[in-house]
């Protein structure tokens, strides 16, 4: 049987910038079931207020310590809710939950692609495939300067580290997929991954497609149960024969393929 | 041991608590986090006659202890259903009822034909009340004549028990509740979502890529509960009550009001195990109070 909902400790609860929290959490079964990718469903409070947990993907997952951490951004009431946590506090989660990325095994070089706080689940993604000696690049956009967080972690790990802003403010004036551009110009990597706002992941995805580089995409819909049994969060997907299907993004995914992802609007 | 035997116009429940449809799917991923049998039943997700791929996103939108939803009865058609799901459900030890959706009654007809045969059903749940579809659903749940008229037409095709879902978007909910009786209903189950909307004030736009959807969960109970209450009064057929249930004690509730059974909707999206701890709730409520059988607690809110 998968653990249901849990109550869990709080052991630490940070703002790194302005808007941005970083969450650690007492969750020994959950770090040792969770793979790179996958998410939590959150409830910061043990009332009926807010309802519904909110989906945040796993950022760091450390099986000796029995701990998991997450990346967040406040944007409405259930993001700074959890903000308000203090170590000691207990919250609700249930999960992992989704199918998480596909490590490539015989890629030698994979590329990351960020887009503000999309960069949240690619680090445990990054921490195992420099685990398994691969060559690492992240290449992280975001509109500005100050929504650039929780890059030092994947220099750390050893990941070469390019940055981008729509302003200018930091690294290169543009976009992440202009790096994505300027790399794949450089170096073919033997595959892509990337998280962010949906315009950037068409894009890299067209950009995948095209240079016939395997690449994967973690989506975001909007979630009611988180696993798979309200058909809330379903996105468009091609099947074998080329055809449109469903996909829950929950269950199914949240990563995907690429290049088997439906674009609406 | 307390008993917790339930029985409704023939459909009998070994607990009086089962899952909701449309939020537990077909029980495949509630499966993995506690044994089905656990529980009197399953209603599993509206099944179409012809598969529906439903609303686009956002379907969900949350709101003050509850939720808007407007998933539109996405499933794969009544055949797949048949083929895919009952044989699995089947094996896992609780009440089956199949809940069914149509764009007219002949649609009903043929789905309540198409399933009566079909072993391991044990009931058909008539959705007459989904807000969240263009043709049929809610309309047919809000004009007592046509509510009467589909549910004689499913009558006429099965000999399984026949549950009347109805809506809660009417001035009159005992008019409803009568006519579906007269018309053959065996069970009555109530509520159904209340229509409901959700404004983004930054963007000056409904949340809901389909505008309105249906409320449920623990915002709409007291509504339910007076629903309940009422149709109990109105008619003899037993009701299934459902509408905001959490805990062991909101489905006493219900029970107190008039249900013989309970289901558990959007409870289960906010923890997978929420029916098993009603259930389990219900059990030790009994043993605490010293009531050896669940029966003698309904309707008792009644009593003068
Ligand atoms: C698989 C997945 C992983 C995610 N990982 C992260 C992460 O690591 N870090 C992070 O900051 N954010 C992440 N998000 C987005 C995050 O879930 C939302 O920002 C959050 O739910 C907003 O909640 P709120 O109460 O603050 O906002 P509100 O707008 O008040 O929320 C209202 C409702 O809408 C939902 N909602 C609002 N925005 C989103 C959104 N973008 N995606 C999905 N549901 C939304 C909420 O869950 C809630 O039910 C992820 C989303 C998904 C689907
Ligand atoms: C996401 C979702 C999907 C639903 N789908 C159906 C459905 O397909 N058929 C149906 O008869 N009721 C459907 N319902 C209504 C529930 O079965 C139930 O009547 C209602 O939600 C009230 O109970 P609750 O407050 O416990 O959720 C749905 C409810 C939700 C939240
Ligand atoms: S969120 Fe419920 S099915 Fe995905």
């Amino acid at each position: 049987m998968k653990t249901g909902k849990v109550f869990a400790e709080v052991k630490e609860s940070i703002c790194l910038k302005p808007g941005f929290y970083r969450l650690v959490l007492k969750a020994s079964q959950m770090a040792k079931e969770a793979k790179p990718g996958q998410f939590a469903m959150l409830w910061p409070t043990k009332s009926q207020e807010p309802l519904l947990g909110r989906p945040i993907s796993l950022h760091g997952i450390d099986q000796k310590k029995g701990e998991v951490s997450f990346l967040y951004q406040t944007v409405g009431r259930g993001t700074a809710l959890l903000a308000n946590l203090e170590a000691g506090n207990e919250i609700g989660i249930l999960g992992p939950l989704g199918n998480g990325f596909t490590l490539q095994s015989n890629a030698k070089k994979v590329v990351l692609v960020a887009g503000g706080i999309g960069i949240a689940p690619l680090l445990p993604l990054a921490a195992a495939l420099k685990n398994e000696g691969k060559k690492v690049e992240l290449l992280f956009g975001a509109a500005k300067c100050d929504f650039l967080v929780g890059m030092d972690a994947f220099a750390d790990l050893g990941c070469a580290v390019a940055v981008a802003t729509v302003d200018g403010s930091l690294g290169q004036k543009g976009l992440a997929t202009d790096l994505l551009k300027d790399s794949l110009a450089k170096e073919r990597p033997g595959h892509i991954y990337a998280c962010g706002p949906k315009p950037m992941l068409k894009a890299v995805a067209e950009i995948a497609t095209e240079s016939g580089i395997p690449c994967q995409i973690s989506l975001e819909e909007r979630m009611g149960c988180g696993f798979g049994v309200c058909m809330g969060c379903v996105c468009h997907q091609k099947d074998e024969n080329g055809k449109e299907k469903l996909a829950r993004v929950c269950k199914e995914g949240p990563v995907f393929e690429a290049d088997e992802v439906i674009w609406h609007g | 041991m307390v008993d917790l035997t339930v029985e409704l116009a023939g459909l009998r429940l070994k607990n009086p608590v089962l899952l909701a449809s449309g939020t537990c799917g077909y029980g495949r991923e509630l499966s993995e986090y506690f044994d089905l049998a656990s529980l009197g039943g399953i209603m599993v997700k509206g099944t179409t006659l012809r598969p529906r791929s439903g609303n686009i996103t956002p379907r969900i939108a949350e709101t003050p202890a509850g939720l808007l939803n407007s998933v539109g009865l996405q499933n794969p058609g009544v055949k797949k259903v048949i083929e895919t799901e009952i044989p699995w459900l089947a094996k896992q030890g609780l009440g089956i009822i199949v809940n069914i959706a149509g764009e007219s009654p002949a649609d009903y007809a043929a789905m309540a034909e198409t399933l009566d045969p079909v072993a391991g059903i044990d009931a058909l749940e008539v959705n007459i009340s989904c807000p969240n579809v263009e043709a049929g659903g809610l309309a047919f749940g809000t004009d007592a004549k046509v509510a009467a008229d589909i549910i004689s037409w499913v009558r006429a095709k099965t000999k399984l028990p026949v549950i009347a879902k109805l809506s809660p978007n009417v001035t009159d909910i005992t008019e409803i509740a009568r006519a579906v009786e007269a018309a053959g209903a065996d069970i009555i189950s109530l509520i159904n979502t209340l229509q409901g909307m959700v404004i983004d004030v930054e963007t000056g736009k409904p949340v809901l890529s389909r505008m309105m959807g249906g409320l449920s969960g623990p915002a709409v109970k007291p509504v339910a509960v007076r629903m309940v209450w009422q149709v109990y009064k109105a008619v003899k057929t037993p009701i299934i009550g459902m509408g905001g249930i959490t805990t062991a004690a909101d489905a006493l509730e219900f029970i107190m009001a008039g249900a013989k059974a309970v289901a558990i909707g959007s409870a289960t999206l906010t923890n997978p195990c929420a029916a098993l701890n009603v259930a389990e709730g219900l059990a030790e409520w009994l043993v605490a109070k010293g009531v050896a059988n669940i029966n003698e607690l309904v309707g008792i809110a009644h009593r003068g």
